[in-house]
């Protein structure tokens, strides 16, 4: 990428905030329409600590729930890839969890889970892990049969293939498999969210959205959404990082310690 | 060192890879199999390596005992390489799966990396290794065990032609050093001329041992000019000539 291919993004927001201000401005738009973004980083300051706790409680959902998807989705992989029997009984149902809307099913969950941390937690997780699962099945399987070969040659057994070979081959599709959970978390998190505020719960940024909403405060509202999409952004890079410091360390140590 | 008796290999899809091939491996030879695509020159030797097994016929192994792990090396078309491990990890690999720990095996890790001229180059990673390079690892791994039987599977195909020349020298002096008994798979003539001791010519599918020449350079520096090297390669083409359909 060249400097300037790095900087247009930027210049392209940049100038659309511009166009949006101006817009906004000559031709009289209401606030309580669509408010500009000077009034949105008003807004945004006006209420920060209380915008700020709520973030924080989103993510700390988004973060047990990404945990929880990348243990279960690789735990779930593993089963999968170790018996054709555990394959045909949970492929399955991972896909039925994967195509059932979590904004159907989050009022019965938290029903079931009547705590309402652990409720969202276990909303996003379900939201989260199929990447996880999918991605890291897909590594598990995708072994180059010759190097497969060359371990039963040498008299491998299946716990020396799976550590030795099939996990450290798997690792790349898995750190894919969890960029893309940890976005889908925070989505997970916030639906769920969205769905429990109409029991009570409002401590999370969906929270703030709907109370913005019902007193008409809508730089308020954007304000809160852009500080969930910039979140959003924010977990995908670092995720991405993450996965390009594992993958450069990776095997760099002495030979003794690959397992 | 081993001996095969009428083996012959179909699959499931009805492809007869391998028709009734009677042959025997000699202790210490370097055995060359020459033969178009698709003639089952692969699945020939992944029987040998007991990776398949023939549907008609058998082996027999000279001491009645068939290979056990580390007794086979195998080096495929491609490195194969543990992309993750330095060199030295993946040489130290067939010792580890037999469970010697690092610290023993060291010196032979050492010993057969330096024997494929790859001394200083013990921490590199594969991507920091050139294709040659890394072929020369895929071979120092197949070797640390001392195998009593070494495949290779078209092991050079994809390198140029001066790091081929370089591999094959190398290999050819590892050969008379250790005689190993080497089974080798090429499409080229003229590799199979250098390197072999015999040559098997295989016909185009079903597989069928078409011809057998003994050859056996003389040993010298410069067998790639020697007149008896041109005398081969042209032996060769004509039987290659007389054996394949037009
Ligand atoms: N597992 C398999 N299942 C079905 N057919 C196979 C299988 N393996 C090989 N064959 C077929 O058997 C024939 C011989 O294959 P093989 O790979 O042994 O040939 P080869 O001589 O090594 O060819 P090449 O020079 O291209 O490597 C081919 O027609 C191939 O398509
Ligand atoms: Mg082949």
């Amino acid at each position: 990428m060249t400097r300037l291919e790095r900087a247009a993004p930027i210049a392209f927001g940049v100038l659309g905030l511009l166009l949006w201000q101006a817009a906004v401005g000559l031709m009289h738009v209401p606030v309580y329409v669509l408010p500009g973004p000077i009034a949105i980083v008003a807004a945004f300051w006006a209420d920060h600590a209380s915008l700020l706790v709520s973030l924080l409680s989103t993510l700390a959902v988004t973060a047990v729930a990404l945990l929880a998807a990348a243990s279960l989705g690789m735990v779930l992989a593993l089963a999968m890839a170790a018996s054709r029997l555990a394959r045909a009984a949970i492929q399955p149902w991972a896909v039925v969890l994967q195509v059932t809307p979590v904004v159907a099913i989050a009022p019965l969950i938290i029903i079931w889970v009547n705590q309402q941390f652990a409720a969202l937690v276990v909303c996003a997780t379900i939201v989260a892990f199929f990447p996880v699962l999918s991605n890291t099945a897909a590594g598990l399987a995708a072994t180059p049969p010759e190097l497969a070969d060359l371990f039963r040659l040498n008299g491998a057994t299946r716990r020396q293939t799976l550590f030795l070979l099939r996990l450290p081959a798997a690792l790349p599709y898995f750190l894919a498999g969890l960029r893309i959970a940890g976005t889908l978390a925070l989505v997970g998190a916030v639906v769920a969210e969205f769905v429990a505020s109409s029991g009570g719960f409002a401590s999370g940024l969906a929270g703030r959205i709907l109370e913005s909403g019902y007193r008409l405060e809508i730089a308020r509202m954007f304000a809160a959404l852009t500080l969930l999409a910039i979140t959003g952004i924010l977990i995908y890079a670092a995720l991405g990082a993450f996965e390009r410091l594992i993958l450069r360390r990776f095997g760099a140590g002495p030979p003794g310690d690959a397992a | 060192m081993l001996r095969l008796n009428g083996v012959g290999r179909r699959f499931a899809n009805n492809v007869t890879a391998l028709e009734n091939i009677t042959t025997r491996i000699e202790p210490g030879a370097f055995v060359v199999l020459l033969g178009p695509s698709g003639c089952g020159k692969s699945t020939l030797l992944r029987i040998l390596a007991g990776l398949d097994a023939p549907d008609t016929g058998s082996l027999t192994w000279d001491d009645h005992a068939p290979p056990g792990p580390g007794d086979i090396g195998f080096v495929f078309q491609d490195a194969t390489l543990l992309p993750w491990a330095s060199a030295e990890a993946n040489v130290f690999l067939p010792l580890r799966l037999a469970g010697q720990s690092f610290e023993t095996a060291r010196p032979v890790v050492r010993d057969s990396l330096a024997r494929l001229g790859l001394a200083g180059f013990e921490q590199a990673r594969p991507a920091a290794l050139s294709g040659g390079m890394r072929m020369r690892v895929s071979i120092a791994r197949a070797l640390v065990s001392r195998p009593k039987l070494l495949l290779m599977d078209e092991p050079f195909a994809a390198l140029d032609e001066f790091t081929r020349h370089r591999l094959q020298d190398d290999l050819y002096a590892l050969w008379r050093e250790a005689r190993t008994t080497i089974v080798f798979v090429t499409h080229s003539i003229y590799e199979a001329a250098y390197l072999a001791s015999r040559i098997i010519v295989m016909s185009p599918r079903p597989g069928r041992i078409a011809a057998e020449l003994t050859c056996g350079l003389p040993d010298t520096n410069n067998r790639r000019t020697d007149p008896a090297y041109a005398a081969l390669t042209t032996q060769v083409t004509e039987t290659l000539r007389a054996v394949m359909p037009a």
